[in-house]
């Protein structure tokens, strides 16, 4: 269906990253928020905070990020599409209830605007290195969606896709931005509302007698029921059977738990989207995501105007991994450079699924600020040398 | 045999509360004698008196003993995380504010790791009912020290006795904001029933404390005997004084319990503050969340 | 921190090697509270919503809300900004003197320095362009000192020539607090007048081209 206009900003804006994730959340028919404040990520509640009361929205501060993740998980069980937004700090203490999310399948999304950590860090300076956390940061077996913008324009786009994908797969998103991309402003299109494809909640056309709530209806992904319309389920995050109910068997526990991993690893080709440049003919590839991959952009260029066959590819939705593209990759150029700002978290998930085939070279970084191109452009020569 | 005398068995009668319950779920987890299956009885008869529409109830609960609560009453229930329940419930009534929203836990789930939820759902009144069971012991866990334990009673992690004073959960409650506080025990079954009752009708962060017994643990560690020993403590010891001071009203070891209802006030809640700031502020401008919630039809 | 990453992140006050990137980089600083990153949002936004341009500004935030230096800082360029930061500035704007002492050493060597010439006493260098305006004063005497920051955005506007003057006036109209774009347009006319009449340079070709060396 199309975006509601209430909560789109159509036209040319000069905006920061996050006040356009805070934009994109609004236009995508996020109508619940909670939250609690945290650098550098706070200027997304703030915008919406100002712009809810106008649209049929409810801001709430919550007392922790404990709080606002619990909250933003109960909301969006009335179908209410929900969010919060955070930074390092407080993505740890929402690990919990996102794993509710996740066993309960509830459709959300988490912005982490990613700061230098560990602990308190750098909390005005921008890092990478929650990118490991997002997808094993709640103990159990599950699995998200991760997304990473690079650009406001970005941040923007995909917070709209970010909801999208959760409402799809009833699971919640993390919308992994970083503090430089949150603080920067550009310019950021929105365009009409009847441009905008948003995907609605989709609610289940049983009957209050033959719904079950986590009974499979052709697909992995069961069909949702609101609280208040008369279904009385129930759910848990306790392991549970298809009417919700907790039980307590390794039988129960392989269904469920298969079934929220296959359910996003089995989709993953439809969930799955990388940006690629000059890959078919590349001797090297750069692996990057974020707002790396602007600096790596550069020098990739800057390696190109010295002969070196150099393609990009960008991680735009981050998890689940593009392993296969990685693979055929893998296969054939002469090395894969990956930059980020962490000592090494998807460089090793491109190790693993290089298997070898190709060498892999790490260009890590504590964060606090960018790579050089340069840096990046050493590292991409000293890579077309060895494979030569 | 003379065919006449084999009669049909009379029917059984229907508990005037199975249509509440999941009965497919039955037998519960809970131990013989222990307080929790009572207050799930009087909840569903003052749902049933009250005669609120069901289909509009939610009933959140937290983790531990009195956090199965949820699962065994045919409403939308939800068995959320230890200690989350209070902000679930919020996220529920923020995202549908037409629901009832009620909160069914115990003393370990929404005041000690949940402490810091219910004074701020209570000093923001929002609008949940929200029904403490209190056996002043975890539980399901085996008997830990619980942030209401009485000094000197012995929990599994106070082996020597509780030397940490406990909470008076009524003026915690009543001293954050809440504007309905009450305190029963389980032998107190129709003046609980009726407090449930009455919080329904009322509005924002009401709360109920139910004092219950665990014979399997806190009654067991402390040498008082059975369930049924735990009732006749109550019917000696409890005492009802409507309107009582807060202050005074907190629970030593084995001692006299206060009861009765010691605040029914009416204070905005939430949600009426936010309608009224903004209506005010933003005037036309204002659109409030719908009842029904910020749902996206196609 | 390497010197590579100071230079990068423009914090240790040198100009770094230029980027392999044609673009012009500009440093609005000034302390808390005068309205530093609304310059920065103003000429950025004149840049990227009505002047045709990519314009990239990042603020630099400190623990600090009011009175201590403060900067934004802006990358334009008629083709795509890849690298976010600035590695040394084409055009230093100072309207404090602590900001001044902070980041004058990045100024390149043919850079251009526009100060507010009560508050910040510059050194001049040589192949540097330095121009003053009594941007506070002016402010003042439209009554409301507030202002400062968009009599020092016209001032910018007349001096470079950066983008069109209705590009931004533009962006001054739509960035300023509603009921107060008159007053902010006066003001940003007083800078811009005051450029015409007081400041005898040319106007300054300040796109830098693609560093040699950097690129092949």
């Amino acid at each position: 269906m199309k975006a509601d206009p209430a909560g789109v900003l159509t036209g040319a804006h000069y905006l920061d990253g996050d006040f356009a994730c805070g934009e994109g959340a609004m236009a995508a028919g996020c109508r619940f928020v909670a939250g609690y404040p945290i650098t550098p990520s706070t200027e997304v509640v703030e915008r919406i905070a100002r712009r809810f009361p106008t649209m049929g929205g409810s801001f709430i501060q919550m007392e922790d990020e404990l709080a606002s993740m619990a909250a933003v998980v109960g909301a969006s069980w009335t179908g209410t599409k929900s969010m919060t937004v955070t930074s390092g700090p407080g993505f740890s203490l929402m690990m919990e209830n996102i794993g509710l999310a996740a066993m309960m399948e509830t459709p959300c999304v988490v912005v982490n605007v990613q700061r230098g950590g560990p602990s308190t860090g750098l909390p005005t300076m921008v890092g990478q290195a929650d990118m490991m956390q997002a997808r094993w940061g709640s103990h159990g077996d599950y699995e998200v969606i991760a997304l990473s913008p690079q650009s406001p324009q970005e941040a923007f786009d995909l917070t709209v896709e970010a909801f999208n994908l959760s409402e799809t797969y009833r699971v919640p998103v993390m919308f992994m931005m970083d503090e430089c991309v949150g603080h920067m402003t550009e310019r950021v299109v929105i365009p009409e509302p009847d441009e905008i494809e948003v995907v609605p909640r989709r609610v289940t056309e049983k009957s209050k007698e033959d719904y079950l709530p986590y009974r499979l209806n052709g697909h992995l992904v069961p069909d949702f029921a609101r609280a208040g319309d008369g279904y009385r389920f129930h759910t848990t995050g306790l392991t549970h059977d298809e009417r919700g109910y907790p039980l307590m068997s390794a039988e129960c526990q392989e269904a469920c738990v298969h079934r929220l991993v296959e359910k996003i690893l089995g989709a993953a080709g439809e969930i799955e989207h990388v940006e690629e440049e000059a890959t078919d003919d590349a001797e090297i590839v750069v692996i990057s995501y974020g707002i790396t991959s602007r600096v790596a952009q550069l020098a990739i260029e800057m390696a190109r105007e010295r002969g070196i066959a150099t393609g990009s590819l960008r991680l735009v939705v981050v998890w689940p991994f593009p392993e296969r593209r990685i693979s055929e990759l893998a296969g054939r150029v002469g090395g894969l450079v990956v930059p980020e700002l962490n000592y090494g978290q998807i460089s090793l998930e491109v190790e693993r699924i290089a298997a070898g085939r190709c060498p892999v070279w790490h260009i890590g970084h504590g964060g606090g600020t960018v790579h050089d191109p340069e840096t990046i452009l050493e590292t991409i020569l000293e890579a077309a040398r060895a494979a030569a | 045999m003379n065919p006449d005398l084999v009669r049909d068995p009379l029917p059984m009668p229907e508990h005037p509360v199975t249509p509440y319950l999941r009965m497919e779920r039955i037998p519960h987890v809970w131990c013989p004698g222990c307080g929790i299956g009572t207050v799930v009885k009087c909840f569903a008869t003052a749902l049933e008196r009250t005669g609120v529409d069901l289909e509009k109830v939610s009933v959140c609960s937290g983790i531990g003993c009195s956090g199965r609560t949820a699962g065994y009453l045919r409403l939308d229930g939800f068995h959320t995380t230890h200690g989350r329940a209070i902000p679930f419930a919020t996220g529920l009534k923020l995202g549908r504010p037409e629901l009832l929203v009620t909160v069914v836990s115990g003393d370990g789930d929404l005041v000690g790791i949940g402490g810091n939820h219910f004074i701020h759902a209570a000093r923001r009144n929002l609008d949940l009912l929200v029904i403490l069971i209190n056996n002043f012991i975890y539980g399901m866990t085996g008997g830990q020290n619980a942030p209401t334990t009485p000094l000197t009673a012995r929990s599994s992690t106070m082996p020597f006795g509780n030397f940490e004073p406990p909470f008076n959960l009524p003026h915690l409650a009543a001293s954050s904001g809440a504007p309905y506080v009450a305190r029963w025990t389980c032998l107190h079954i129709r003046r609980l029933t009726w407090a449930i009752e009455e919080a329904i009708g009322r509005k924002g962060f009401r709360f109920i404390e139910v004092i219950a017994p665990c014979p399997t643990l806190y009654s067991r560690l402390n040498k008082l005997g059975t369930g049924l020993n735990g009732m006749r403590f109550y019917h000696d010891n409890a005492e009802i004084r409507h309107g009582a001071d807060t202050r005074d009203v907190a629970i030593g070891f084995q001692e006299p319990i206060l009861c009765g209802k010691f605040v029914d006030e009416e204070r905005p809640t939430f949600s009426e503050l936010m309608d009224s700031h903004y209506g005010e502020v933003l005037g036309d401008e204002y659109v409030a969340m719908p009842p029904e919630g910020g749902f996206l039809h196609e | 921190m390497s010197d590579d990453r100071k230079r990068a992140a423009g914090d240790d006050g040198r100009a770094g090697a230029p980027l392999a990137e044609a673009r012009t980089e500009i440093r609005i600083t000034g302390f808390g509270g005068q309205g530093v990153v609304l310059a920065g949002h103003i000429i950025g936004r004149a840049c990227a919503i009505h002047g045709g341009k990519q314009a990239t500004m990042i603020q630099s935030f400190g623990p600090e809300a009011r009175g201590s230096a403060c900067s934004a800082t802006l990358v334009v360029s008629d083709g795509e900004v890849l690298y976010p930061y600035i590695r040394g500035t084409d055009i230093l704007v100072a309207m404090s003197s602590e900001g001044y002492e902070k980041y004058r050493d990045e100024l390149r060597d043919d850079g251009v320095l526009l100060f507010e010439q009560d508050l910040v006493h510059p050194t001049f260098k040589q192949g540097q362009k330095s121009v003053g305006v009594p941007s506070t004063r002016i402010a003042e005497s439209l009554g409301r000192a507030i202002v400062q920051n968009i009599v020092m955005v016209g001032f910018f506007a007349g001096v470079t020539g950066l983008v069109p003057e209705e590009a931004m006036r533009a962006a001054v109209g739509g960035s300023v607090p509603a009921g107060t774009e008159e007053l902010n347009l006066k003001a940003f006319a007083e800078g811009l007048d005051y450029a015409r009449h007081a400041v005898t340079a040319p106007t300054l070709e300040l796109r830098r081209p693609p560093a040699e060396g950097v690129t092949v």
